[in-house]
């Protein structure tokens, strides 16, 4: 029974509530099931939300289940007009697509997230993409600023300080990068050498070709 | 994998149990609140005995949110020692050589350095495995909370599935003078726990170990990562540091660097938080003909294993179904709230009325602890102890301290006497080891001291049993400590194991004068970890020091609101300056260290050697979620040197 209302509060999107509700029906003197979470299913409750988001190429796509779900990936955050660190990071990402060749859209995707959802249209997006010369299996996401938010705070692009969080030219430029299935995930200075962040993400996402011999 | 439903005993059942636990555990009333175990009302928490806190959603790996568990239930667990094995072991089918096999399953793609010089004498072999069945306690209303299930860990070194993987592993106990391998057998498995990566590299804490053997987070050349199906065969010299030098070739090393208290560990390159957190960890005993593990003997400090003990300290997160958890998404770090000692929650010690040597190492993740003997019947009194060692290596002379403190990877070796305590505090029967440092998140502590006599805060309880008086030749530290007696810069009550002189700017000897002094800031710019304004890179090194000289650091916080262990591989250092003022004598940090906590916005100098070996080591940050984070360096040791103050 616990089951089934789980399923249902997930669906329909009040997984937080859940706890508290499962708790409450486990009555004295009754048997106690407490079904067991993965820890892949912890992680995408938690940490991968399945918002919907627009990519910079017009596509609607779902967080979760379109970007993440069984991929090896590369996420950071951005903002088209951003006069501190998106830019050398930007740069810096585009040698990476480069040095990772055509695995970019076949085996790793690599997506960036404008902290500025308001400002940042499909278009600007689109433009910035073109601006930078990325190449496919690289996509510029936005979306509604509370689902970027939530996927900002999810993904743990955050300072604990309030006043340093708010700040958003301050924004946190490390790279997050993982294997969805296999729940390996890791974070690499998005302005480190680009040879050093490929050889990071080859050795964590498991592709022979970059190990050292 | 393992049980993925567990169906604990209906409540009444649990809350009946909970009354005998607690009545059998001796925790007072006050206590009890403290817990969160009673109401003010006198009632165990209503509907669900000691039930996960119903505010947590299911799955949530949160500070706060980890079951409920009844404190000083289970003994702590000694770990047994890792035996030595014939080189006919079926295990070294590929012989452990200096030079590295080529076979797929080795891992290794360097030679040895010296192991001519020093030929190995044992040999030792590890598999780290999963075990699917690890019980944090014994007690069946914890088991019921915290049921059996997935860690990670090291074995006896036999092939056989009964020879199960346990955390902390076994301690390894080696002597100087008797050079060994170990080779470690990544047996590990992808499991559906969400963090843990299979892949290893074993770091011996605190050795003076070639870059080979080392256990490096990476390399520009040499591989540092171990698959799963692998082994690495770690060589160690068991020399002092210093042993190819011309003052101390003939003696193999310098005496004084001695080295004591070790810990191994992972080190997979931005994993080592969640690897050492799942269990891949363990101690590294060396012993020498003057600090021997028997009491009758040497220093006389007390006898291995009986009354020399480790506690390996780590605090952990339980999701509210009772299943350790980390979050690979967190960049402040990681805080806890199940002390683990030895792998068991809040574990009590028998002990005898005499003195023990406790080994008291900060397994981390993030938290820094300051430790407290608390009498839990008058929670005022300050009961004194005698920290003998800092880091493992011997001060040159005890001191009589209430407290300690201790940050993540650092040892801090004690004396406790039962037995005065006993006579001197009105015959308490429980002591607690109990941490009053707050820390509210992974960045720093508050550095704020909490009252005494909370038992959510004690780590172990040590239970005083038998006679007062019992016999006891183990070396008394009170009567040569400081302050009782004065303290000088030349003290050296643990002879010959003094400190070493002190690395000077215009000594003769290469080896004693400071060649350089070079500067670094620790710094976190756009939420990334900096050096100097430079990133980790693990395809270059940042320096290069020359081999057999002395040079002096200046280390800088210049990161905010955080702290910073750091940590540098290959020898120890010695702190001369925190922001300035002079480390003297009498002060706990007058000592050999390898790991210096970097407190906000302080700047640290300190002096170090660099000998015997060539190639690369790290400098990081002991936080490991820091380090995860590339809070890190590469550097090198050749023949030549460079000169950047800054790099």
């Amino acid at each position: 029974m616990a089951v089934t209302r789980r399923h249902w509060l997930a669906a329909v999107g009040l997984a937080p509530m859940m706890g508290a509700l499962v708790a409450r029906a486990q009555t004295p003197g009754a048997e106690i099931a407490v079904p067991r979470l993965s820890g892949r299913e912890r992680i995408r409750r938690y940490h991968l939300p399945n918002v919907e988001l627009i990519a910079h190429t017009g596509q609607h796509v779902r967080f979760y289940d379109d970007l993440i779900k069984d991929k090896k990936v590369i996420i950071n955050f951005m903002y088209a007009k951003c006069e501190g660190i998106c830019v050398p990071v930007t740069t810096n990402l585009v040698r990476v697509q480069k040095l990772l060749g055509d695995r970019v859209g076949r085996d790793i995707f690599m997506y960036s997230i404008t902290l500025k959802p308001a400002d940042d249209s499909v278009e600007s997006l689109r433009e910035y993409a073109e601006q930078h010369h990325v190449g496919p299996g690289w996509l510029f996401l936005t979306g509604a600023p509370p689902d970027i938010e939530q996927l900002r705070r999810a993904l743990g692009f955050t300072y604990a300080d309030l006043a340093e969080d708010a700040d958003t030219s301050n924004h946190i430029g490390m790279l997050r990068y993982g294997v969805e299935p296999l729940t390996r995930w890791a974070a690499c200075p998005g302005m480190a050498n680009p040879e050093h962040i490929v050889r990071s993400i080859l050795w964590d996402l498991g592709i022979d070709e970059g190990e050292p011999q | 994998m393992y049980p993925l439903k567990f169906r604990p005993a209906p409540l009444v059942e649990i809350a009946r149990k909970n009354r005998q636990e607690i009545v059998r555990a001796g925790l007072t009333r006050r206590e009890l609140i403290k817990l969160g175990l009673l109401t003010s009302s006198g009632y165990l928490i209503p509907t669900r005995g000691l039930s996960a806190q119903t505010s947590c959603p299911a799955g949530v790996c949160q500070l706060g949110c980890s079951p409920p568990t009844l404190p000083f239930v289970d003994p702590l667990p000694i770990p047994p020692v890792l035996p030595a094995r014939p080189l006919s072991d079926p295990g070294f089918a590929i012989p452990p050589n200096a030079q590295p096999s080529g076979q797929p399953q080795d891992a290794r793609n360097e030679a040895h350095q010296f192991r001519d010089r020093f030929p190995p004498q044992q040999f030792f072999i590890t598999r780290m495995r999963p075990n699917a069945n690890f019980r944090f306690s014994e007690n069946a209303t914890n088991l019921a909370r915290i049921p059996p299930q997935l860690i990670w860990g090291f074995n006896l070194g036999g092939p056989a599935a009964s020879d199960v993987a346990i955390t902390p592993g076994p301690t390894i106990v080696s002597r100087y003078g008797t050079p060994i391998v170990i080779r470690r057998f990544n047996e590990l498995a992808p499991d559906d726990t969400g963090f843990g990566v299979p892949e290893t590299s074993t770091h011996l804490h605190n050795f003076h170990s070639g870059p080979d053997s080392d256990g490096g987070p990476c390399d520009p050349v040499f591989n540092r990562i171990v698959r799963i199906g692998q082994f690495y065969d770690h060589f160690y010299t068991m020399a002092r540091a210093g042993f190819d030098t011309d003052e101390f070739r003939a003696t193999n090393g310098d005496v004084r660097e001695t080295l004591g208290t070790l810990w191994y560990h992972d080190h997979r390159v931005d994993h080592t938080a969640e690897n050492t957190y799942k269990g891949l960890v363990g101690f590294h005993y060396i012993f020498n003909e003057f600090d021997t593990g028997d009491e009758n003997t040497g220093f006389h400090l007390p006898s291995f294993p009986q009354f020399d003990v480790p506690l390996f300290v780590a605090d952990k997160l339980f999701t509210p179904e009772g299943e350790i958890c980390f979050d690979p998404f967190g960049f402040d770090g990681l805080v806890g709230d199940k002390f683990v000692v030895n792998g068991r929650i809040q574990p009590f010690f028998e002990v005898q009325k005499r003195r023990y040597r406790f080994r008291i190492l900060d397994g981390g993740p993030s938290r820094f602890y300051q430790f407290f003997l608390t009498n839990p019947d008058n929670p005022s009194q300050s009961i004194p102890f005698w920290q003998i060692a800092n880091d493992g290596n011997l001060l040159p002379r005890p001191i009589e301290i209430t407290s300690t403190r201790i940050s993540v990877a650092e040892r801090m070796d004690v004396i406790i006497d039962f037995n005065k305590i006993s006579a001197r505090f009105g015959h308490p029967s429980r002591i607690w080891l109990e941490n009053r440092l707050e820390q509210v998140n992974g960045r720093a502590p508050t550095d704020k001291i909490l009252p005494a006599g909370n038992p959510a805060n004690v780590v172990l309880e040590f239970q005083l049993v038998g006679p007062d008086n019992v016999p006891d030749p183990s070396f008394d530290p009170e009567p040569v400590s400081f302050p009782r007696v004065p303290c000088s810069p030349n003290d050296c009550v643990f002879a010959p194991i003094c400190l070493p002189r002190l690395p000077s700017d215009n000594a003769a000897a290469p080896t004693d004068r400071i060649r350089l002094t070079r500067s670094f800031r620790f710094e976190r710019g756009n939420g990334q970890w900096q050096i100097n304004g430079q990133f980790m890179d693990c395809t270059r090194f940042r320096f290069t020091v020359q081999r057999n000289t002395a040079e002096r650091w200046i280390l800088r916080n210049n990161s905010g609101g955080w702290q910073h262990p750091i940590h540098i591989h290959l020898e120890e250092f010695r702190i001369i300056r925190r922001n300035g003022r002079l480390i003297q004598c009498g002060d706990v940090e007058f000592s050999r260290k390898d790991v210096v906590r970097l407190g906000f916005n302080e700047e640290i100098e300190i002096v170090m050697r660099f000998r015997d070996f060539r190639g690369g080591y790290p400098m990081h940050c002991h936080n490991t979620v820091h380090e995860d984070h590339q809070m890190m360096l590469l550097w090198q040791v050749q023949d030549i040197g460079d000169n950047n103050p800054e790099p």
